[in-house]
């Protein structure tokens, strides 16, 4: 029964997070200006480990972590370098 | 596809709803994306996901590996620690980029206004008009 209630559970999980996804890729493609489309790059990227999280309850198996992690590592030098390059104009100067 | 058949109805149970907690908070942080109007409120909405989203989907992933193992897993503890540092970082960057941006574009307007119009000043106008 708990069993039951856990794969229900993370298959709403999946579904919530898709639909945050949808919600910050609407973002990055139909942004008015360049800041809200690296916003929301930001937000899908953290949503996607978010997602990949889930699979790896769903399926029991603790290789999805590490997939996680880089996910997570991209995601803050994808933004920062982004930011820096509304800021400057260029990434390394 | 079911390795948590031996896992104890509590663990499992608190796995879930802090999973659908966490995955229910994100989406509302992503919503206000949508939402808000102008991009200085939006860049606070999906702080919502990164702060009590990843925290609630990380304790209940904590919870899962620890039952299921039969013994203490905390390595999402590193994802943790990292989004809680990044994120204040990143989302600053951004909006200091973006005020340097609309600072910058204000300069423009104001300074080519009282300027007689000629070749330079419609070319600034152009660049103004696609830096504001």
């Amino acid at each position: 029964m708990s069993t039951l209630i856990l794969n229900w559970s993370l298959v709403v999980a999946q579904v919530l997070l898709a639909l945050a996804m949808a919600c910050a890729a609407f973002r990055m493609i139909a942004g008015p200006r360049a800041q809200d489309r690296v916003l929301g790059l930001d937000t899908l990227y953290v949503n996607a480990m978010l997602l990949i999280l889930t699979v790896g309850i769903r399926s029991g198996s603790t290789l999805y972590f590490e997939a996680a992690l880089v996910i997570a590592v991209l995601g803050f030098i994808a933004t920062a370098a982004l930011a820096k390059f509304l800021m400057r104009g260029e990434v390394i100067e | 596809m079911t390795p948590e058949a031996d896992l104890p109805a509590a663990a499992a149970l608190l796995t879930a709803l802090l999973v659908v907690f966490g995955a229910g908070i994100t989406f509302i942080g992503s919503l206000g994306l949508l939402r808000l109007r102008s991009f200085f409120e939006r860049v606070h909405a999906p702080t919502l996901g990164t702060t009590l989203g990843t925290a609630c989907i990380l304790l209940g992933s904590m919870i899962f590996f620890s039952a299921l193992q039969t013994r203490p897993v905390t390595h999402e503890i590193l994802i943790a620690v990292f989004v809680t540092v990044t994120t204040p970082v990143t989302l600053m960057l951004l909006v200091r980029a973006t005020s340097f941006r609309y600072r910058a574009a204000s300069d423009l307007r104001n300074s080519q206004q009282p300027a007689s119009p000629g070749d330079s000043g419609a070319n600034s106008s152009k660049a103004g008009r696609r830096l504001s």
